[in-house]
């Protein structure tokens, strides 16, 4: 995961990396790992910059899904920042660049999201259940996009 | 060039908010 130079462009790009090992001094990783309930390794978690969890990833991820997921945590915040236009860019960007992954059906829902909350214009979640139709059909978001046909 | 994750977490978490940054926190325990 780490070592892809991809993944480490867009680390350096979006966030502040921190790091937590199980071998850190003075129970680093049991104190930092409650306050965060992360018991499990590799987890990370992707933060906005009060702090808050907005995306998590546990367990290991080839580089093709781990780089969407960590996409979709960059987006999240940009969603939970009310910066719907980025947002939408950027859940657009992982529909386009990684179409074949987990994180390509929940960016496609999100996507279509974004305009609405922005403009309160349900046509782009019309949009979106329509073209779940076409793609991503046995997905959970195609079956939540449903309703918005 | 890699990613030069720092240990000192609450240091990360005061950048993160005067620096209006998000953060990537990896719990690892991946060799060393």
């Amino acid at each position: 995961m780490w070592p892809d130079e991809r993944v480490v462009r867009f680390v350096n790009e979006s966030f502040l990396p921190a790091r937590v090992h199980v071998k850190d001094p003075d129970n680093a990783f049991k104190r930092i790992s409650e306050r965060f309930q992360a018991p499990w390794t590799p987890t990370i978690l992707l933060l906005d910059p009060s702090g808050a969890e907005q995306h998590r990833i546990e367990g290991f991820l080839p580089t093709e899904d781990f780089l969407p997921q960590l996409m979709l945590g960059r987006a999240r915040i940009a969603f939970h920042e009310q910066q719907w236009a980025d947002a939408e860019r950027r859940y657009r960007q992982i529909v386009e660049q990684f179409p074949n992954t987990d994180a390509a059906a929940e960016a496609l829902y999100w996507a279509g999201v974004a305009p609405y909350k922005a403009t309160g214009n349900p046509a782009s979640l019309k949009a979106t259940g329509e073209a779940f139709t076409k793609r991503y059909q046995t997905t959970s978001w195609a079956k939540k996009a449903s309703v918005w046909r | 060039m890699p990613i030069n994750f720092s240990h000192d977490v609450e240091q990360v978490l005061a950048q993160a908010k005067s620096q209006s940054k998000p953060v990537l926190l990896d719990f690892s325990a991946a060799p060393m």
